[in-house]
């Protein structure tokens, strides 16, 4: 049984998972930015009528989805000093995460944009606005509204899926605690401490997700 | 150079062969079980005990909140610690049968949810017993909100197999990391690896969004 369970270790490490905890959150805010931006780039592809964009965006999107993140990781981590590009190990993985993050958000915003009814497009030809002012002025405020929760419910698991760059020596959360796991044999306390600060991350996100609901005036807004 | 490197990728392709039937038993194996589990745990979420639903409300959430590849550690290093020995194998069914059946278990919820209370009251004025009403009422009508996401929880399950190749499973995964230490072209292994997945999971994909349009229409809902 767990009868000799170390907090005191714990409490020894806990500069080194705080630092872990902060990289682990960073890591993650610049790979969101980027999948934000990668997302945006492919919706707009996929919403073209012309397929010179919309099959290419429709490709990345399912090969992404199709294949597992770890794949896609060890693709980029094993495959771009191949191409001559040596980048340290955390751009690898936000570069990884960014570029699978993006595919996902890529369809919540396109859901979003295609939820908006076409009546308030065609209100907007109707009022003679361009397609630029229609898209700025009426459908995205609206879009907008409806993607904030499914946007940080991909945060949340863009959250958990960075735990997987401690597997390409990145030290985040999930590599503190192999650390400790390692150094002094401590798999309980190193693995159920970072699961703790986990799940802080987890329940501040879903809170924040309830309350944006909530202030965006969704009702029934599911996260 | 790429020829030498193509023949040397095929002459490890028994490997290759027994990596992909390992993610292929590890995804089934825990496909089956996590969907046993999961309409189980689904059903008694359901079912009106308060300390019951709120202790699987809260398990579903702490797996819901934790890294998959965290779980796994937890499940390969302390389980042995609690006196239960176990090996990478049977680490990865539990791990991987547990993530599905919470998964599931808040898909049949939401499923059983969609069911208008009228329909429940008319089988019980019909005086059908619990567990008819379960069967032949509610659980019919749910799972046409049921299925389509249950095919997207299945592609998320055998993509997410890969992560047990960290406590060294040699699955597809294992197999492109060990390949790529001896032929140095990891485009090429791991695209030989991605494309391994996507056979797998690209009709899974593709039957998921069929179900939702056929689904979606019988309901008279109008798709986009």
């Amino acid at each position: 049984m767990l009868e000799n369970f170390s907090f005191r270790t714990i409490v020894e490490y806990l500069p080194l998972f705080g630092q872990g905890l902060v990289t682990t959150v960073w890591l993650s805010v610049l790979s969101f930015a980027g999948a934000l931006a990668v997302g945006i780039v492919l919706a707009a592809m996929n919403l073209q009528r012309g397929r010179l964009f919309r099959v290419p965006a429709k490709a990345y999107i399912d090969a992404v989805r199709a294949t597992p993140l770890l794949a896609q990781l060890y693709f980029l981590y094993f495959g771009l000093p191949r191409l001559g590009l040596i980048l340290p190990e955390f751009v690898v993985g936000i570069l990884a995460l960014s570029l699978n993050s993006g595919a996902y958000v890529a369809e919540i915003i396109r859901a979003g944009i295609l939820s908006i009814p076409r009546g308030q497009v065609e209100a907007g030809v109707a009022s003679g606005m361009t397609y630029v002012q229609r898209m700025r002025l009426v459908i995205l405020p609206q879009a907008f509204k409806v993607t904030i929760p499914p946007l940080l419910g991909q945060a949340i698991v863009l959250v958990k899926d960075s735990a997987l760059l401690s597997l390409i020596s990145v030290a985040e959360l999930t590599r503190a605690g192999q650390l400790l796991a390692s150094d002094r044999f401590m798999p309980a306390e190193g693995f159920i401490t970072i699961a703790a600060f986990y799940l802080l991350l987890y329940y501040g996100l879903k809170g924040l997700a309830a309350l944006s609901g909530r202030w965006l005036g969704l009702a029934g807004a599911r996260t | 150079m790429i020829w030498q490197q193509l023949q040397s990728i095929a002459g490890s392709y028994p490997l290759a062969l027994r990596g992909l039937g390992m993610t292929v038993v590890l995804s089934l194996i825990s496909l089956v079980l996590g969907t046993l589990l999961g309409f189980g745990l689904g059903i008694l979420r359901t079912g009106g005990n308060r300390l019951i639903s709120g202790a699987i409300g809260a398990w579903v959430d702490l797996i819901r909140g934790t890294p998959f590849l965290v779980q796994i550690f937890l499940i390969f290093f302390i389980l042995p610690e609690l006196g239960i020995e176990l090996d990478a194998f049977t680490a990865g069914i539990i791990a991987l049968t547990n993530l599905a059946a919470c998964f599931i278990c808040e898909i049949v919820v939401a499923g059983i949810r969609s069911v208008p209370t009228g329909q429940v009251e008319a089988a019980l004025a019909s005086g059908l017993s619990r567990w008819q009403r379960m069967r032949q009422v509610v659980l019919p009508q749910a799972m046409r909100i049921v299925l389509p996401p249950l095919v997207g929880q299945y592609v998320l399950l055998i993509k997410d197999s890969s992560v047990v190749s960290a406590i060294g499973l040699t699955d597809l995964t294992r197999v492109g990391w060990l390949v790529v230490q001896r032929v140095p072209n990891g485009l090429l292994v791991f695209f030989l690896v991605g494309l391994g997945y996507f056979i797998v999971c690209y009709p899974l994909i593709m039957l998921a969004r069929r179900l939702e349009q056929r689904m979606g229409a019988a309901h008279g809902e109008v798709q986009l």
